[in-house]
């Protein structure tokens, strides 16, 4: 579904990404882990081209995103993400959060979007919030909308940057739940995350990035249980 | 007491200038609400420009463009400018006409500023969630980012207006009859050398007190219940 090759990508003189390959079928749900600072979020972000690569391909679904000639918003709408700090549209209810982009896109027209919107927000318990504003809601539901609002789209894969860092602890466990279902739905996903008991119970195949590259990638089992590289050997004993 | 009532009656009502005076506190206003609208477009449009060539090689040339117009604006006084739209640029146009028009151009040139840094204080992460759902630039920017700046940019645009308003008394260089010169026309054909200018600067002032109440309330308003 998603096929990088040679992805690199500077800010100015730093070099974040030096080289990245991935492969992303159907239903997989991947997730990236490693150090603060080692890339985790640019890679995401350049999945979607919310930071242009400055060398390599993005294939998504047959065509090249990092080709000149090709429309990235008609691409972004099939790529749903969730931002580590929510980013929910404060001035707009909960439920014109998730409408919003449909209606305007055109994907959708406004009763069936709603309904459609009604339909994920009952999913997760949030039915009755529908028409309060973002601020009255708990970190824990703001980032369970964010996600139904992605949702809503109808994305062939959702991207997850951290969202469960900005949580407080008991609050981690209702979204990280929601991801699972998601997964279980057999969403495609990738999840950039420092929850290892959700990387290792959920995900299909790990990667751990350091330095800018792919230091190491397998199985859950593979990585937590016989990882190769020093590195994450590392990693895991200071986070585990 | 008596004497000055009777003063202003001679000089306002019997002569009929207080119809004169009413039509240029008239001008006055439609100039500094047409100023006002012409502004806001302009400044909008060079806030959105210059916001988007922050990370786009296409917007750099016309952000370029914005900044020779807000330098070139800023550098010359307000009358000069209104000289030369009237005596150079719009010859054949009406002086109100060219008024609302300069200021328009004027205003706009600080109000770029005043609303470039509105869609700043907007959390970049917010033009990302429309972007990543799929909304163009000017779509997100439509209806995500510049809702949400409106509640800083609002009360900078209502400062704005006061200093237009201020402003625009220069307007009589280009024939308007706005609310100073009709002050100092009345003063010129009265021979009643005090009042005139009295009533021209305690109107200015009534207005500007009003205007900065209902600034305050806004602001209270917009700052109070956050997300609305
Ligand atoms: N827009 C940017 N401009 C300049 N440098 C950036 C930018 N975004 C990220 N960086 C730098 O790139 C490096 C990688 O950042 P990135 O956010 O991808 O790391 P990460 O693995 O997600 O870290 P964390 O676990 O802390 O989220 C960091 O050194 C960061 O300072
Ligand atoms: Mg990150």
């Amino acid at each position: 579904m998603i096929s990088v090759k040679g992805l690199t990508k500077k800010f100015g003189s730093l070099e974040v990404l030096k080289g990245i390959d991935a492969e992303i079928s159907k239903g997989d749900v991947i997730c990236v882990i490693g150090p603060s600072g080692s890339g985790k979020s640019t890679f995401l972000r350049c999945l979607n081209l919310l930071e242009k690569p400055d060398g390599g391909t993005i294939i998504f679904e047959g065509d090249d995103l990092t080709s000149k000639n090709i429309d990235l918003n008609v691409h972004r709408r099939k790529m749903g993400m969730v931002f580590q700090q929510f980013n929910l549209f404060p001035h707009m209810t909960v439920l014109r959060n998730l409408t919003c982009a449909p209606v305007m896109l055109k994907k959708a027209d406004k009763e069936t979007a709603e309904a459609k919107a009604m339909d994920l927000l009952s999913r997760i318990g949030l039915a009755e919030k529908a028409n309060v504003f973002p601020d009255k809601l708990s970190g824990g539901q703001k980032q369970r909308v964010a996600i139904c609002r992605a949702l809503c789209m109808e994305p062939d894969v959702m991207l997850f940057d951290e969202p469960t860092s900005a949580l407080d602890p008991e609050m981690v466990g209702e979204v990280l739940d929601v991801m699972k279902a998601l997964a279980g739905e057999g969403m495609t996903m990738v999840v950039v995350t420092h929850e290892m008991g959700f990387a290792r119970e959920v995900s299909n195949r790990v990667l751990f990035l350091d330095e800018g590259v792919i230091m190491e990638e397998g199985t859950p089992d593979e990585i937590f249980g016989a990882p190769k590289c020093e590195r994450l050997q590392s990693f895991l004993a200071k986070v585990l | 007491m008596q004497e000055w009532i009777a003063k202003l009656n001679e000089t306002f009502i019997e002569s009929g200038y207080y119809k004169f005076m009413l039509e240029g506190l008239g001008n006055t206003v439609i100039i500094t609400l047409g100023a006002l609208l012409i502004g806001v477009i302009i400044g909008t449009l060079i806030a959105v420009v210059k916001y988007f060539a922050e990370d786009s090689k296409i917007m750099k040339p016309l952000a370029a463009l914005c900044d020779v117009y807000v330098t070139v604006i800023r550098g010359i006084p307000v009358v000069v400018l209104l000289l030369i739209f009237y005596f150079i640029i719009l010859t054949s146009a009406e002086g109100i006409l060219v008024a609302v028009i300069t200021f328009g151009i004027n205003s706009g040139a600080y109000m770029a500023e005043l609303i470039r840094s509105g869609l700043g204080a907007v959390d970049k992460g917010q033009m990302e969630a429309g972007r990543s759902l799929g909304m163009s630039k000017m779509q997100a920017m439509r209806k995500i980012v510049l809702p949400q700046a409106i509640r800083y940019i609002l009360p900078a645009i209502g400062n704005e207006m006061i200093a237009l308003l201020k402003e625009t008394s220069v307007a009589g260089y280009v024939a308007v009859v706005d609310l100073t010169r009709a002050g100092n026309l009345t003063r010129n054909n009265t021979h009643d050398a005090v009042n005139p200018l009295m009533v021209v600067a305690v109107t200015y002032l009534l207005i500007v007190v009003v205007l900065s109440r209902l600034l305050k309330i806004l602001e209270r308003r917009l700052s109070g219940n956050d997300k609305r």
